[in-house]
């Protein structure tokens, strides 16, 4: 078993209100030093290992997780820790 | 704190640890004696949220009965999931409101979202297609961040799960007062439609018929929710988070689809939400309404996570789930339309004759209590009343008019005051549309949806001044009826009855039970008066932190009827040359006003007066006129006196304005909160029959094409605005107060 | 003319789209749930408003990928008429059957009321009946309603004269104002607004009564008569 963590941010030059309104409120909070934030998401996957697996994992996220319009993704592949 | 699920019960007994589940030393032993030995952990834990108040109202059980709750017109009355009224044609109309005051004050999101679906599920478990939601909240002065921060996250949450489950929310009412502060309401209201041969009820009749699972699985969340609601909101409460569920309303969905196809069936016996104390309470009141017992197997619950207990699967109050009672060898026909839905449905049980309620977990029983002790014999609380200390003190107050010194600029404020400001940015981020019924949206005095296929209509609306409760509970209780009353009569629609939601303080304390007893029977005394039963309602005490109780709230939910679409009467002014009139007369009546809350910054005083019948007679023949086609529009005159609802009358941007002329005291003929005044525009070819008709009707002047809100008192200009200016001040006062900082 | 109305898990605009068509324009239609559909015999596609699959990742994106979805595109290949209304707009972008994306509202809030919108193609089989130019009330209701794609797409959308409906006042940050587009053949039509929520003056508007006209009309004019 393999854990794929899958980060999808919104692409640069893509509007992120989100993220600007959470980069204002820290400011009011007194954090001036925060000059950007962007809001994306974090995908946590359980696969099992198998041929082509990286390969497999970005026909997943072009298929589905990401929508190539609007986001990027990017993603890592870790041996899962049995418990 | 409860991690000791393996202590035996004479440990139990010996640490008293039942005290943390929220049971007195008096009902453990009760427990004792029902048993005939002592109860286990997950018994006593069962025992403890059955006879918490939010299940069995043991400590309101007595007042409530002196509401009334029959009439021909009223299916079903309080004591299922929601209660049911005819509104002819085979059809009726099911409704109930429900608290989640303090899951919203820890997280607010969360706690309001839940508060919804808890509510639609109490609805269309009983069949019913849930048409409508309505919310009733109240939070403290806006000008605090926390306040602002629970606001929001209100308002998000009600419309993150409404919006999503497909039900429009087509109104309600926002006040704010600093009793609130760290206590807010959310209370939401749910309505449904329903055909007479479909209602199903919670019951498990039938000896050997099949308990069935339904919706999401089981896990931790929620647990002692119900015990956590009936406790005094403690300051270090964001510590109880784990107690508060989280929303699905994508599942709820679902959920309602499918019940709604299985109710068709003759399968099903009988449907239950799992709402409070989740399996455990819908389990027992089943049974016992079936006057049956029932087996569960808990190995069968689906769960959501490893080694979960059979305490924590009895009392998890995770969302969106149902308990059905099926018949034996008729299951599978049910659990094919869940699967169509995606969703599981399993049997974890059957109906037996013996009335005990036994729960088996690895083969072994865990729980076997007599049914009828955890519903029936609930122990009831006639707790001590006294008369609060500050009562006779306002009653003794000599009325004080308030000194204003420009009434224009006074009107200003107070339509900038946030419980009298426009809520569109809460209602704006309402879908309340969807269904396609709404005839009138959000921002009038009463929604109105009308019943496809048929020429009639629904009026909903929610109301409760609390701060007439607070100066005087009982004046102030027939208050809240009677202006939910008012509202329904002003959009065209015969009251039908109500649903109410209560909410007060710590009810141990003698002060705070006087002020249920006294509201109580004040709105008993306006329900018999205007013949409004009460269906269905909820119960929230312990409404208080650091030891202050918030100002008495019980809030009104009614529902009337139109029975022609003809009938609906908007709130504004429709048209130039109308007459306007005041239906009613004014006193001077300042106490618990808002004029008050600006000029003293508090409420001293005696309640407005109101006289039952005077208000049921006014009403009668308001509704004759608007029946008879005399009334161009009508709207109630509360919060801030007339010139307040003068100026909401022109608000709707069709570029109106008034001319009007009041008489006596400027100060109490613009600014009196006096009971019983409708504000009415009616043609002028319609004057003649309108004034006949309605008694205690008087000329104050008509609606202007000049976009100005001119106001004389006694021959002396008073007030000469233009209406857009105002409606900006009204519109902004909330958006401009979220964004301030403090 | 016979419409078909998906109706996926989560979907909560389809008894309304169904009524539209059914109750007040008269028209044959059926709810037609997403699994084991088949499409072959409907003239028209509605994919009604809601929050299909809860929204959960992206709205419209799990819908997008179900195989009824496959269907609505080979319907679409044969010309015959699909119109996505809200969460079925999001689920026509996110199948690829309409450039772009839609994207939070800029003021992060879902809203909800009566919004003026502008008829900027009176040429489209969806709207013929309205004047170029009309301004019409349609009801919005939505939380992810802010159109968005890159310039090069905007540029082709106007050179294609694709942008169907705009808003008056621009309530959510949509690039160009954008309402409604339609794609490049001139049969497969995707909006915010709700036209099914405008077909009765009682509930506050009857505009949406002609976009309806507009599909069977110009399906009758295509199909019917050459049938005759």
């Amino acid at each position: 078993m393999r854990n794929v963590t899958v980060y999808i941010t919104l692409k640069q030059g893509v509007l992120d209100p989100q993220g600007k309104a959470i980069q204002e409120s820290l400011n009011s909070l007194g954090y001036d030093e925060v000059k950007d934030a962007r809001v994306g998401k974090y995908l946590e996957l359980q696969v099992e290992d198998g041929p082509n697996l990286e390969e497999r994992v970005k026909v997943m996220c072009d298929k589905l997780l990401a929508n190539p319009v609007i986001e990027d993704y990017r993603f890592d592949v870790e041996e899962a820790v049995r418990s | 704190m409860l991690q000791a699920y393996e202590i035996s019960p004479e440990e139990i007994e010996r640490t008293k640890i039942y005290q943390e589940m929220g049971l007195s030393d008096q009902e453990f032993q009760a427990i004792e004696r029902i048993l005939g030995r002592l109860p286990n952990f997950t018994e006593t834990g069962i025992f403890s949220v059955m006879w918490s108040e939010h299940c069995s109202y043991k400590t309101s059980k007595p007042l409530l009965k002196k509401f009334p709750t029959k009439a021909p017109h009223v299916l079903q009355g309080p004591g299922e999931g929601a209660g049911i009224i005819d509104i002819g044609d085979n059809q009726a109309v099911v409704f109930k409101i429900e608290s989640h005051n303090h899951p919203s004050a820890v997280e607010p999101y969360q706690g309001a979202a839940t508060g919804v679906g808890g509510i639609i599920r109490d609805v269309f478990s009983m069949g019913a297609r849930p048409i409508a939601l309505m919310n009733s909240l109240r939070f403290g002065n806006l000008t605090n961040e926390r306040v602002k921060y629970l606001f929001s996250e209100v308002v998000n949450g009600i419309a993150g799960y409404g919006n999503c489950v497909g039900v429009p929310t087509v109104g309600g009412e926002v006040q704010f007062d600093e009793s609130y502060e760290d206590n807010p309401l959310v209370n939401a209201m749910c309505i449904g439609l329903i055909n007479h041969d479909e209602i199903q009820k919670g019951i498990a009749s039938g000896i050997g018929n099949t308990v069935l699972y339904a919706g999401a699985p089981t896990g931790r969340d929620g647990i002692h929710g119900a015990t956590f609601a009936s406790d005094d909101l403690a300051e270090d409460s964001d510590k109880d988070r784990p107690a508060v569920q989280v929303g699905d309303p994508f599942m709820e969905k679902l959920l309602i689809e499918a019940c709604l196809e299985v109710i068709h069936s003759d399968a099903l016996v009988g449907m239950q939400d799992m709402g409070a104390a989740g399996l455990t309470s819908s389990a027992s009141e089943m049974a016992s309404k079936a006057g049956t017992g029932m087996e569960m197997d808990l190995d069968s619950v689906p769960q959501r996570e490893q080694n979960m207990n059979a305490y924590e699967l009895m009392l998890s109050e995770s969302q969106e789930r149902m308990l059905m009672v099926v018949k034996k060898g008729r299951e599978q026909e049910i659990i094919d339309v869940f699967e169509k839905y995606g969703l599981q449905a399993v049997a974890v049980g059957q109906v037996v004759e013996e009335k005990f309620f036994r729960i088996k977990q690895h083969g072994e029983v865990q729980a076997e209590i007599p049914v009828d002790a955890l519903a029936e014999e609930a122990p009831v609380y006639h707790m001590p009343s006294v008369e609060a200390r500050y009562f006779q003190e306002f009653q003794s107050l000599e009325t004080e008019i308030p000194y204003v010194e420009n009434h224009a600029d006074m009107l200003k404020r107070l339509l900038q005051q946030p419980t009298i400001a426009s809520k569109e940015w809460v209602y704006d981020q309402y879908d309340s549309m969807v269904q396609t019924n709404t005839i009138v949206t959000p921002g009038s005095d009463a929604a109105v949806l009308r019943v496809k296929g048929t020429d009639k209509a629904l009026a909903i609306t929610t109301d409760c001044n609390s701060r007439y409760i607070y100066l005087d509970p009982e004046t102030g209780g027939k208050i809240a009826v009677a202006e939910a009353a008012r509202n329904l009569v002003c959009s065209g629609a015969r009251p039908l009855g109500l649903t109410d939601g209560l909410n007060f303080g710590n009810p141990t304390n003698p002060e705070v039970f006087w002020q249920m007893e006294k509201s109580i029977e004040g709105m008993r005394a306006a329900c018999t008066a205007l013949g409004t039963p009460v269906i269905s309602g909820n119960v929230s005490l312990y409404n208080q932190s650091k030891g202050k109780a918030i100002f008495p709230t019980p809030i009104v939910g009614m529902v009337g009827l139109h029975e022609s679409v003809e009938h609906i009467t908007p709130s504004h002014f429709q048209q130039a040359g109308d007459c306007i009139y005041v239906i009613g007369e004014t006193k001077a009546e300042f106490a618990g006003s808002e004029l008050q809350n600006i000029t003293e910054g508090t409420y001293r005083g005696k309640a407005p007066a109101i006289d039952l019948e005077v208000e049921a007679t006014r009403q009668q023949q308001l509704l004759e006129a608007i029946q008879r086609g005399l009334v161009s529009s009508a709207h109630d005159v509360a919060e801030g006196g007339l010139a307040v609802a003068l100026a909401e009358s022109v608000f709707n941007g069709k570029g109106l304005g008034i001319d009007v002329e009041v008489q006596g005291d400027r100060t109490v003929a613009l600014f009196s909160e006096t009971q019983s005044r409708f504000l009415v525009s009616v043609k002028p070819e319609h004057s003649v029959a309108f004034e006949e008709l309605v008694t205690d009707a008087v000329p104050i002047g008509m609606v202007t094409e000049d976009d100005r809100l001119s106001l004389k008192a006694s021959g002396t200009r008073v007030i000469e605005e233009k209406v857009e200016d105002l409606r900006k001040l009204w519109k902004g006062a909330i958006p401009c107060l979220l964004k301030s900082e403090a | 003319m016979k419409f078909a109305v998906i109706v996926f898990p989560g979907s909560n605009c389809d008894r309304d789209m169904y009524h539209a068509v059914k109750e007040v324009l008269g028209e044959e239609a059926e709810l037609v749930w997403y699994e084991n559909s088949n499409l072959a015999d409907y003239d028209g596609i509605l994919l009604p408003g809601g929050f299909s699959y809860g929204d959960y990742l992206r709205s419209g994106a799990v819908a997008a990928t179900s195989t009824v979805i496959q269907q609505v595109v080979e319907h679409a290949a044969k010309g015959k008429p699909v119109l996505g209304v809200c969460n079925g707009f999001q689920v026509l972008t996110e199948a690829g059957l309409l450039p772009g994306a839609l994207m939070r509202n800029e003021k992060l809030s879902f809203m909800c009321h009566q919004e003026d919108i502008v008829v900027d193609n009176n040429q489209t089989m969806f709207t013929t009946n309205y004047l170029q130019g009309e301004v019409v009330r349609f009801p919005i209701a939505h939380g992810e309603g802010n159109y968005f794609c890159d310039e090069e797409t905007l540029a082709n959308l106007k050179t294609n004269n694709q942008i169907v409906f705009t808003y008056k006042d621009n309530p959510n940050g949509s690039v160009a104002n954008i309402a409604g587009i339609i794609n490049k053949e001139g049969n497969v039509l995707g909006m915010m607004p709700h036209p099914e929520r405008a077909v009765e003056s009682l509930l506050g508007s009857d505009d949406g009564v002609k976009l309806f006209q507009s599909i069977i009309q110009n399906w009758r004019e295509a199909y019917d008569v050459a049938s005759v």
